[in-house]
């Protein structure tokens, strides 16, 4: 076996450019947006940190109105589109859907390839947004009209605005290229006995997501060009009559703002699944390896992921419910929406059964995994507040908000990545990471996700409104100030303790222990390339898949694993599922 | 066995990439738990369908703000400029011609099917060209992005419609290229295929774009 490994490695001899800089490798591709989307979460937490900075202290931070408001909106924008989305899809997806799936590469790597490199050059015109006059865009990352649509509307409305449509349009064409991509291969590149109902949740989760930001994005691209239009062509589509800016009446007339919400949100809510479905799939295969016990209800867990992928298109509306939409309709969208909550329920107590009466090993992948449970569930509960128009009325556009989605899609996604990363790491670059470490990473970011989230709820039924400049300015507001500063506090402390992974990280790069073919004793395919694997991932022969991947703790079998790639002949073993 | 027959192929073979013809037969739906193989020789057409897919969302899009856009009381319809006729008729005319090459393709005849790819291709220039001066009898009578909801919608409508039509017709200028070189055969033409189904989906998406729009 080894001889063959080094004679692949040998006989793929490539340029350092075309091996590493233009590289079609699915596992490259894959480091290289895992990486870039690093640099940009690098980004997004200093804009985070001063978001803190001006709310904790808001007469000392130095931060002018408009300053902060674009931070808040790239905050947002990098935050989701370009490192959430890119991490886990283009990171982790192109790295582990061919691995997990026994196939050499994606389908089509010259596309592959494609789709990496329409992410900097988004990157380079997002982040020009800062240093063009009026700096960056101040309309949030939902980008509401008019503020979005009309120069005069604020500071960065002007060329930034602009930008920031122009590199989402990039980062668009780059997540379509990427979808299809991954839906393709899943569907066809599969190895020998590797049926749909034998794939790992992560796969099917990737390959659902991918069908999710392949339908949705598409909306937001026509969204963005008219929006565009509207701001350099003199149209009116999201512009209504009898604006008035600065004293100045628009001559624009008949358009609707709401339309961009009813788009925007389109894309939108189908959004936030395509972050939280892939660390869905990641934990229920941590969860079950570090249990040692099959995943609980395998059949049903794949229903819950496609129902949520359906269910995801038709519930946009409840992010307007304030809008001044037909109550009826505002209903109709309250019960698509608590539907949703069914399968994201089976999925969670799934995951409890998994764990009830099991071995669990506590290493951080697992604490990672498990802390994205608590944060999951303390995010979804808040959701089924936010859920009824009714209440929503009360809390929109509150911090109750804010902290409802930094837990369920934003914290519980983070997590995600942190337990792929812990978990993945060793088949990534081929050393183990820092044990120690990263339980150190694990509390404080846990405890400091809570510290700093879970207050804000208060602080959204108290009535602070979401993206407010400063807390000072109602009365109402200033005897909650203490809170503010202690939820920055708490946000620094986070923020602080995220250099134990980035130093846990390089170190390990360099540092760390070799790590073996299959550290963690799993189940998937993955767990049988060499660490790391070599271009064309396994030597001459695929490996033909006879099992499903949850064969943990079978009876009288003489492991307490075993690998997908063992014959169901072998004595002892019992026959899947 | 199937380890020897394997060792024999060299790194580049299609079987060790996975993405060749060699795997047949493919594998039964690969849903079940049968010790099958799913088939690779598909993976560009379910890309091209998904991406058609992606495009209808996006038309869909369009749609929608359309529908509810012309609801309001500032929309003055436009008439459809003529030649619109003229450019529908060309684009069907075209979507025929290709079929007809397809077949000539599918019978071994290559001569024909050269002629008829370039034909397509051309019909496909005149299309455009035939869009371009629909606009500009637009413009001409003062129907510009401005002022007009309506006109801004045909203009928005057209354009995306005609860039994809531009990504079609290099498609087709690659097939009928590749034509000429001879690479084609009976059983090999899967390029001309996808195309095909990308030009008659684009011939669709446009009558249903004149019937919404007029």
């Amino acid at each position: 076996m080894s001889a063959h490994q080094t004679h692949t490695v040998v006989a793929h001899k490539e340029s350092f450019l075309r091996r590493y800089i233009f590289s079609q490798d699915h596992k490259i591709i894959g480091i290289q947006y895992y990486l870039t989307s690093l640099f940009m979460a690098v980004v997004g937490g200093i804009l985070a940190m001063l978001i803190r900075l001006q709310l904790g202290w808001p007469g000392s931070s130095g931060i002018r109105p408009d300053a902060y408001l674009a931070f808040v909106t790239m905050h947002g924008t990098i935050m989701i589109f370009f490192f959430l989305t890119t991490i886990l899809t283009g990171g982790f997806g192109n790295f582990l859907i061919p691995l997990q799936i026994g196939a050499r590469d994606m389908a089509f790597p010259f596309l592959n390839m494609l789709s990496y490199w329409l992410f900097p050059p988004a990157i380079i015109v997002l982040l020009a947004s800062f240093f063009v006059s009026g700096g960056a865009p101040n309309s949030g990352w939902t980008a509401y009209p008019p503020l979005s649509a009309l120069k005069e509307a604020a500071p960065g409305s002007g060329l930034g605005q602009t930008l920031w449509l122009i590199s989402l349009a990039i980062l668009i064409v780059a997540f379509l290229f990427g979808s299809l991509n991954y839906i393709t291969t899943v569907l066809t590149l599969r190895t020998r006995g590797m049926s749909m109902m034998r794939l790992p949740l992560t796969i099917w989760a990737l390959f659902i997501t991918a069908i999710l930001s392949l339908l949705a994005f598409p909306v937001l691209l026509a969204a963005a060009v008219m929006l565009l239009f509207d701001r350099i062509a003199g149209t009116s589509f999201f512009l209504p009559a009898g604006l008035v800016v600065g004293g100045k009446l628009i001559p624009s007339a008949g358009g609707s703002p709401l339309l961009w919400q009813h788009l925007f949100w389109f894309l939108g809510h189908p959004e936030v699944y395509v972050l939280i479905l892939p660390p869905m799939g990641f934990v229920s295969d941590i969860l079950s390896t570090f249990s040692r016990k099959p995943i609980f209800g395998y059949k049903v867990m794949v229903a819950s992921i496609s129902a949520i992928g359906f269910l995801s298109f038709i519930v946009w509306g409840h992010h307007m419910f304030v809008s001044g939409m037909n109550p009826w309709l505002g209903t109709a969208f309250m019960a698509t929406t608590l539907v949703i909550a069914v399968p994201s329920a089976i999925k969670t107590f799934n995951w409890l059964a998994t764990l009830y009466k099991a071995r669990i090993t506590i290493s951080t992948p697992m604490l990672f995994a498990l802390g994205f449970v608590s944060l999951f569930v303390t995010g979804g509960l808040t959701g089924i507040f936010l859920g009824s128009p009714t209440i929503d009325i009360q809390l929109h556009d509150t911090y109750f908000v804010v902290a409802h989605f930094h837990f369920v899609m934003a914290s519980a996604a983070l997590f995600g990545v942190f337990a792929g990363t812990y978990y993945w790491f060793p088949k990534m670059f081929g050393r183990m990471m820092s044990e120690r470490l990263g339980r150190w990473h694990f509390w404080l970011t846990f405890l400091g996700i809570y510290a700093t989230f879970f207050p804000m709820h208060y602080l959204g039924i108290a009535g602070m409104m979401r993206r407010i400049y400063s807390p000072l300015l109602y009365p109402h507001l200033q005897p909650l100030q203490p809170l503010n500063v202690f939820i920055s506090v708490a946000a620094f402390v986070l923020g602080v303790s995220q250099l134990i992974f980035a130093f846990n990280f390089f170190w390990s790069l360099f540092r760390g222990e070799k790590a073996p073919v299959n550290p963690w004793r799993a189940n998937t395919l993955e767990w049988t390339a060499p660490s790391p694997p070599p271009h064309g991932n396994w030597g001459e022969t695929l490996p033909t898949v006879h099992r499903w991947p949850y064969d943990y703790s079978v009876p009288d079998a003489r492991e307490d694993y075993i690998p997908q790639t063992v014959p169901v002949a072998v004595p002892g073993a019992r026959r899947e599922v | 066995m199937t380890q020897l027959l394997v060792k024999e192929k060299t790194k580049e073979s299609a079987a060790y990439w996975g993405t060749g013809f060699d795997r047949d037969p493919p594998g039964g739906g690969g849903w079940g738990f049968e010790e099958a193989l799913p088939s690779s020789r598909y993976s560009a057409r379910i890309a091209v369908w998904f991406l058609l897919a992606a495009i209808a969302m996006l038309f869909m899009a369009f749609t929608s703000t359309y529908l509810s856009r012309r609801t309001v009381a500032d929309w003055v319809p436009i008439a459809a400029p003529r030649i619109l006729w003229a450019n529908t008729t060309i684009l069907l005319v075209s979507s025929g011609l290709l079929e007809w090459s397809r077949r000539a393709l599918r019978r071994g005849s290559l001569w024909s099917a050269q002629r008829g790819f370039l034909g397509t291709t051309l019909l496909g220039c005149t299309f455009l060209a035939g869009q371009i001066l629909a606009w500009r009898q637009l413009v001409r009578q003062g129907i510009g992005l401005q002022g007009s909801p309506h006109g801004a919608f045909f203009f928005l409508l057209t354009g995306a419609h005609g860039l994809h039509i531009l990504g079609a017709i290099l498609a087709l200028a690659f097939v009928t290229f590749s034509a000429w070189k001879g690479r084609y055969s009976p059983g090999n033409m899967e390029p001309v295929d996808l195309s095909a189904t990308f030009w008659h989906f684009l011939d669709g998406l446009w009558l249903y774009l004149f019937l919404l729009l007029f």
